[in-house]
């Protein structure tokens, strides 16, 4: 009984939606059924193979440029106390600018097209992972490091050994939750500074005429692709390497 | 406790800051680029923008429409969360819709938005609510989930209902999570609604930085719009941090760091 | 004619079902408590006294036989019957005096305060009343679970392990305060414990019990008067005799 709960939920509000859309007098707004065609005209016509590729490689790109540059500098700067203090203050200013604010900028040095949304992309993973990986490290508890030292660790032997293993747990939920952001704004991007992807679809598909079926189809997507994602980061949260960082 | 003096604490990142602003002068200068501005030029940008009453009416306006998204997914997320986290059916049955609507960009649902409460005001408020919804909701039902049982097992011990325990154990003893959660939702509430006013209305800052592109490629005014931006988030974000020290919270945050 | 026994635990079993089967923790336990009775439930870790206690105080239902206090079956759990667990218990979102005022909620504004007044001064945290739990020291939280429990005025007590957090001096000087407190508000206290030098230090009788499924081995009248000389040949002849039942050597 407990387990057929989740469905029978999901269920019931499935068809509220169907009944709603029914009753609704513009006629533009989509029941399920209407969208589950539109996710198979859209597979017909190869737009939905095109665009969700589009969209998973301008994420990609994006979110490893800012893994690479950020953790390696967050780890930096979560060892050198100076450094961290001094940039600090300039991080958290930067870290509230929506991503979606620099599109003016972006297209001004990239134009509209993969590189400004990968930048974009880039931008929105790249602070708060510089803050996890710091954050992460300061929290790395003093015992382990002088059990390092007292073993005659020197420090980048101490950085791989210890600190490294040490963070990893508080780092993988980070990159877990980056990615979700990412994927938030690949999509932001799309609807707004390229011609391809998700979120152009989203946009393209109402301005092109009302066809919210296909809108609403693209949202679908969007959260599928978003919450496998997210379950392919959890995945590695179970590693045994990391595992016993996640309380109980 | 610091062995190294609060000056240095001061004057690092003040010195940082004035190091940067001077790189970017700089940089402007020597490359002769007319696509960066200065900061002299962001500051007089600035000014212009106070002086034509535009700054604050702009920032007045963006500020309101986070209050609005955002006080309705405060009063409609806090019980939601607590009450999934109270009732592990009632988790276990929307858990699969959460999921799925999480990861939508709250800008995605803008065309949905806009054939639902046309080109107003509802549309971006409708967009900044739900962007604020989700992490408040999983925030206080993960808040009611980390309640140790000794609590829940002390409240019945002494005698109380579930609507008192609800009240004098559970919520309390939730609270500082609710509150890492709120700060968050305020932050993506912030995000959104500089999103969200690129798009479909005719104020507030993202509107500004939409527009004087548009409008003239007024690359000052963009960057002056995007630090204001930044201010206010940081003063948002550094309010709602105050709200974590009060002493009835104070205690679920020990041992953490920024 | 003797008052009936306050606590009356008759032919009580508990068991719990695990994958496919069940799993029996406690296995016909009788016992009698008199009004005003410090008992000390003692056996290792594991053995399931924390579950005879839940069931004692009504967090869980018995699968066979009963309790009574007072004569009448144990329902569930009761303000008049107040469980006291380690430091953790105290509520850290309130001060010392909102911690004892806890369970006071039906009572008029007047007499709460004065019960509180009381019950701060009793376990020595006068001039705490506005301190929040992280700022005081195991010691001092286990005091305020205990205000906390005393000020409802219940009749019995359950003390979990209390002191097991507590540094060796800390859980000595607790020891004394307890049976201070003892002196001065009469309850019947069910304390169960691990530490077998405690149980002698405290009761007025060890319950030793058997490890999993548990029964009681044997029941020990701790035939001393207060204050206990922890030096006195009596003292360590009942302590020999808990280190025999408990099957320990005598030297390490």
């Amino acid at each position: 009984m407990r387990r057929l709960l989740p469905f029978s939920a999901t269920a019931a509000l499935l068809l509220v939606w169907f009944l709603a859309a029914r009753r609704q007098t513009s006629g533009l707004f989509p029941d399920p059924l209407q969208v589950l065609n539109g996710l198979l005209e859209l597979l017909r016509r190869g737009l939905l193979a095109k665009y969700v590729v589009a969209s998973l490689f301008r994420v990609s790109w994006g979110y490893l440029l800012a893994v690479l540059t950020a953790v390696p500098l967050g780890l930096l700067l979560g060892w050198y106390r100076r450094g961290e203090r001094a940039l600090n203050p300039l991080l958290q200013l930067l870290r509230p600018i929506s991503p979606l604010a620099w599109i003016p900028i972006s297209i001004l040095w990239f134009g509209v097209g993969d590189l400004a949304a990968i930048f974009l992309i880039f931008l929105a993973s790249f602070l708060p992972l510089t803050v996890a990986a710091m954050n992460a490290v300061r929290n790395v508890p003093s015992t382990l490091l002088n059990a390092g030292r007292n073993f005659g660790l020197s420090n980048p032997r101490l950085l791989a050994s210890v600190i490294l293993p040490a963070a990893l747990p508080q780092l993988i939920v980070a990159l877990r939750i980056s990615l979700g952001v990412a994927w938030l704004v690949v999509v932001a991007a799309e609807m707004i500074a390229v011609n391809s992807g998700l979120g152009f679809l989203i946009v393209d598909a109402r301005n092109a005429g009302n066809r919210y079926d296909l809108v609403v189809a693209g949202m679908v997507m969007i959260g599928l692709i978003g919450l496998v994602l997210d379950l392919g980061m959890r995945q590695l949260e179970r590693m045994k390497a990391v595992r016993w960082g996640y309380g109980s | 406790m610091r062995t190294r003096s609060d000056v240095e604490r001061f004057l690092l990142p003040l010195g940082t800051a004035a190091l940067a602003i001077v790189v970017w002068s700089l940089a402007v200068r020597l490359t002769h680029t007319t696509v960066l501005p200065s900061p002299l030029k962001v500051a007089s940008a600035l000014r212009e923008l106070a002086g034509r009453g535009v700054l604050w009416r702009y920032v007045g306006d963006s500020l309101r429409r986070v209050a609005t998204g955002y006080s309705l997914a405060l009063v409609l997320g806090v019980p939601a969360g607590l009450a999934l986290g109270w009732n592990p059916a009632l988790a276990s049955a929307f858990n699969p819709v959460i999921q799925m609507a999480r990861p939508i960009s709250p800008l995605a649902w803008m065309p949905l938005a806009i054939l639902w409460f046309g080109v107003s005001e509802a549309a971006p408020g409708f967009l900044i609510f739900l962007g604020a919804f989700f992490p408040i909701v999983v925030a206080s039902m993960n808040g009611v989930r980390s309640v140790p049982a000794m609590y829940l097992q002390a409240g019945r011990n002494f005698g109380l209902s579930t609507p008192r325990l609800l009240a004098r154990v559970v919520f309390p003893a939730a609270l500082p999570q609710i509150l890492v959660g709120l700060r968050i939702a305020l932050g993506i509430a912030w995000l959104v609604v500089v999103a969200a006013e690129m798009i479909a209305v005719d104020s507030g800052l993202g509107y500004l930085i939409i527009d004087s592109r548009n409008a003239g490629k007024r690359y000052d005014l963009v960057v002056a719009g995007m630090l204001l931006i930044g201010a206010i988030g940081l003063v948002l974000d550094l309010f709602a941090r105050r709200l974590e020290r009060l002493r009835t919270v104070r205690w679920g945050f020990q041992g953490e760091t920024a | 004619m003797t008052p009936p026994p306050k606590v009356s635990i008759r032919d009580l079993s508990m068991r719990f079902p695990t994958d496919g089967s069940h799993i029996e923790v406690l296995s016909s336990i009788d016992l009698e408590v008199k009004d005003g009775e410090l008992v000390c439930i003692l056996g290792p870790s594991g053995c399931g006294k924390s579950t005879l206690l839940n069931v004692v105080g009504g967090f869980l239902k018995a699968t066979g036989g009963a309790v009574l206090i007072d004569g009448r079956e144990v329902a569930g759990p009761d303000p008049r019957r107040i469980f006291v667990f380690q430091e953790r218990g105290v509520f850290p979102w309130l001060t010392v005096e909102g911690n004892v005022g806890f369970g006071l909620f039906r009572l008029a504004a007047g007499e709460r305060a004065e019960r509180i007044a009381h019950y701060v001064k009793l376990v020595g945290l006068s001039g705490f009343e506005n301190a929040y739990p992280q700022e005081l020291s195991g010691g001092m939280k286990q005091r305020l679970e205990v205000a906390r429990a005393l000020a409802v005025n219940p009749d019995v007590l359950f003390l979990d392990e209390p002191f097991g957090a507590l540094d060796s001096i800390t859980r000595l000087v607790m020891r004394s305060e307890l049976l201070r407190i003892r002196r001065a508000e009469k309850k019947t206290i069910l304390f169960v414990t691990h530490d077998i030098d405690e149980s002698v230090q405290l009761a007025d009788r060890v319950v030793v019990m058997s490890t999993r499924p548990a029964t009681i081995r044997r029941i020990v009248d701790i035939d001393m008067p207060h204050p206990r000389d922890l030096s006195a040949p009596r003292y360590i002849e009942l302590r020999d005799m808990l280190f025999e039942e408990i099957g320990l050597a005598h030297k390490i």
